[in-house]
């Protein structure tokens, strides 16, 4: 019991890091009808960057320059101007020529955009794994695993509750602010915006950079629990699954989405090769660690069957068809 | 002047209805094909036939089979990579089990089995639409990859886990391993992506070509108008396996000489593949061949150009590639969303009335 509480836990810890993924998803679906399949590069790019002015690397040239090394509360926001500009160069030079083409048009322009960032991460970082150092805790949560034996990690526990402030914080943002009511409206209607006076060009900026710094945040717990390498942009992936079982254009379903499909995943690679060996072991000899290395198509698999009973996901909108 | 169908009088319905309406066309296609059967092979050497025109041709194939489902029937798929690495496999299981079969008839093998798996896995797309069936797409692309990395049975047990082609012949000629002359892996390559090439035409043309397209111009008026969603959907996924699978297996057994389903088949395949159709045109036939080009092509010549001539480290010229070639698609994208396919268009448009603009 004590094991299986242990795999639950740590499969909502994974699945809020998950989340926080999708969450950067559903704010640029929702504002800008666009799926930003750069996302998992921009968390990249972004951790990349924070690194490199924390250990003062020159750019280019991958060389760490003590002199240069900047303390955490001015490199942080420096990346988070990064970013903006980053998002002030999409806007200007992707979007503002795509709008109205059709969504699979915008979806590879994304995809190309991933590869562009991809690429320029590691001219100007350099590509080794690098490690991030901003003094989050390591190991284990000792008065858990003396107490009552269950071994959590504490940097999970630490990506747990940034995502539950960073969520709060969008919450608040979208639903009491000017700009978040803007945002609401753009993401209802574009034109019905643009008539009452929203400026689509300036919400598109804002959105890319609250993107941006979701991407940031990503990429600082990621990269803090597994080093800052070239497969933090393919935690993309793992969040599309979430993104479609809970919705593209809910917030809320990235977070419960996130957790199904961490759970899912967990009790899937520790009981589901026992549980093929018991249903088919009568008449086959299946070795129990047929189903390891799950989790790079369980949560596809998951989010498929689901999605054959509710085609717009957990908390999408209905989708209504007409001729 | 030169490009005109002025004076071609169609006296029946047989010439109204040709591929080819204009003799200008006919004649153009048959001297690309003259190039392409004779021309070619005189230049023909290793390096040609393995960077250049052997992945040129399978990719174009992936490409058609691709731009079946996406460009004609609109259902958007990421899985081209798995249904390539069932091609593959099931093309390497039918070798090594009946060594005596044409490589002809292992080729409709594998195209067969990966139109039964494209099947199982297009059922989703009646209920699923739009980019929810493009993610549901990625389950087939992973848990394939997953499944013959994990299952021996498709390796045949082997310690490595890598699959590699035995020497086979088709007609009597030996099409595989390195002991093959690369003009005759050539002209095997080309004679399939040709009869391939011109089913596809013709298909998209015809009856089942409208139905995709009426499916995916409007579904629901499509179904109102007496197309069955259900079989029309479920064609489009199951031909367009079929041609990605006779790609996938041209490109293990002719062009690589071996594969590892996660290496060779991987999700950037996928995206390629997807790349070539859309930077192409996403439904027409022509699109897929320019856009199999341009992508096959752009690397190498980038990689000639920075390396070459600009004397850059190897390192730095990759990912200074990848830049470039993201891009590219991107001003690509902008520039012609409709493909290179509709950038020709255009040229004939000029051509017919040029050298007088009105």
């Amino acid at each position: 019991m004590l094991f299986f509480m242990e795999t639950v836990i740590s499969g909502l810890l994974a699945g809020v890091m998950y989340s926080l993924v999708a969450l950067g998803f559903v704010l640029i679906f929702k504002a800008s009808g666009v799926f930003n399949f750069a996302q998992g590069v921009m968390a990249l790019f972004a951790a990349l960057t924070l690194v490199g002015l924390l250990s003062g690397t020159t750019p280019f040239t991958h060389i760490d320059n003590p002199a240069f090394a900047m303390p955490a509360w001015v490199a942080i926001p420096l990346t988070i101007v990064v970013m903006i500009v980053f998002a002030i160069l999409v806007e200007r030079f992707i979007l503002r020529h795509l709008v109205n083409q059709e969504q699979i048009i915008l979806f590879m322009s994304m995809v190309g955009l991933a590869y562009v960032l991809e690429g320029a991460g590691d001219i100007l970082w350099g590509s080794d794994v690098k490690v991030i150092d901003l003094g989050l805790p390591q190991g284990a949560w000792d008065w858990l695993l003396d107490g009552y034996g269950l071994y959590i990690e504490k940097i999970e526990l630490v990506a747990a509750g940034t995502a539950v402030v960073l969520v709060a914080f969008l919450a608040v943002f979208f639903q009491k602010t000017r700009i978040g009511r803007a945002l609401r409206a753009v993401a209802d209607d574009h034109q019905a915006a643009l008539s009452v006076g929203i400026s689509l060009r300036s919400i598109w900026i804002i959105v890319w950079s609250v993107a941006g710094v979701v991407a940031l945040v990503t990429g600082v717990v990621w990269g803090a629990k597994s080093g800052i390498q070239f497969s933090l942009s393919l935690i993309a992936l793992k969040a599309l699954p979430v993104l479609i079982l809970g919705g593209f254009e809910s917030i809320p379903g990235a977070i419960v989405g996130g957790l199904i499909i961490g759970v899912g995943e967990k009790l899937a690679e520790v009981y589901g090769g026992e549980i093929i060996v018991a249903i088919f072991g009568r008449w086959y000899e299946i070795d129990p660690g047929i189903f390891s290395a799950t989790e790079n198509w369980f949560a596809y698999v998951l989010a498929l069957v689901f999605l054959l009973f509710r085609p717009q996901g957990l908390f999408g909108e209905k989708i209504i068809e007409r001729v | 002047m030169l490009y005109r169908e002025s004076g071609q009088f169609k006296t029946g319905y047989a010439a109204d209805q040709a591929v080819f309406p204009i003799l200008q066309d006919r004649w153009g296609m048959l001297v690309m094909l003259a190039v392409a059967f004779i021309g070619v092979p005189m230049i023909m050497d290793d390096y040609w036939a393995n960077a250049v025109f052997i992945p040129f041709l399978v990719y174009a194939l992936a490409a058609l089979g691709l731009n079946i489902l996406t460009g004609y029937c609109g259902q958007l798929s990421l899985g081209t990579g798995g249904f390539l690495a069932v091609g593959a496999y099931s093309s390497y299981k039918l070798m090594t089990a009946f060594p005596e079969l044409d490589m002809i008839l292992v080729l409709v093998g594998a195209g067969a089995s990966t139109a039964l798996v494209g099947l199982l896995f297009g059922l989703p797309s009646l209920r699923i639409k739009g980019f929810y069936l493009a993610v549901a797409t990625l389950a087939a692309q992973f848990f394939l990859i997953w499944l013959f990395y994990k299952v021996p049975w498709f390796y045949n047990y082997n310690a490595t886990g890598q699959i590699t082609v035995p020497p086979r012949e088709a007609l009597g000629f030996l099409v595989t391993t390195q002991n093959a002359t690369p003009i005759v892996k050539y002209l095997f390559v080309l004679s399939v992506v040709t009869v391939f090439a011109i089913a596809a035409k013709n298909m998209v043309r015809g009856r089942v070509g409208r139905m995709w397209m009426a499916i995916r111009d409007r579904d629901i008026a499509a179904e109102l108008i007496g197309i069955r969603p259900f079989k029309t959907k479920l064609m489009a996924f199951t031909v367009s396996s079929f041609y990605i699978g006779v790609a996938g297996a041209l490109i293990f057994s002719v062009w690589l000489g071996a594969a590892e389903s996660g290496e060779t088949f991987g999700i950037n395949e996928s995206f390629l593949v997807l790349f070539m159709v859309i930077v192409g045109g996403l439904g027409s036939i022509l699109g897929s061949f320019l856009g199999a080009g341009f992508i096959v092509l752009m690397p190498i010549g980038l990689k000639n150009v920075l390396v070459d001539w600009f004397g850059m480290s190897a390192v730095f010229a990759k990912h200074l590639e990848i830049t470039t070639f993201g891009v590219l698609i991107i001003f690509f994208l902008i520039v012609e969303p409709h493909g290179l396919a509709r950038l020709w268009q255009i040229i004939k448009e000029k051509l017919r009335l040029w050298p007088f603009p009105h």
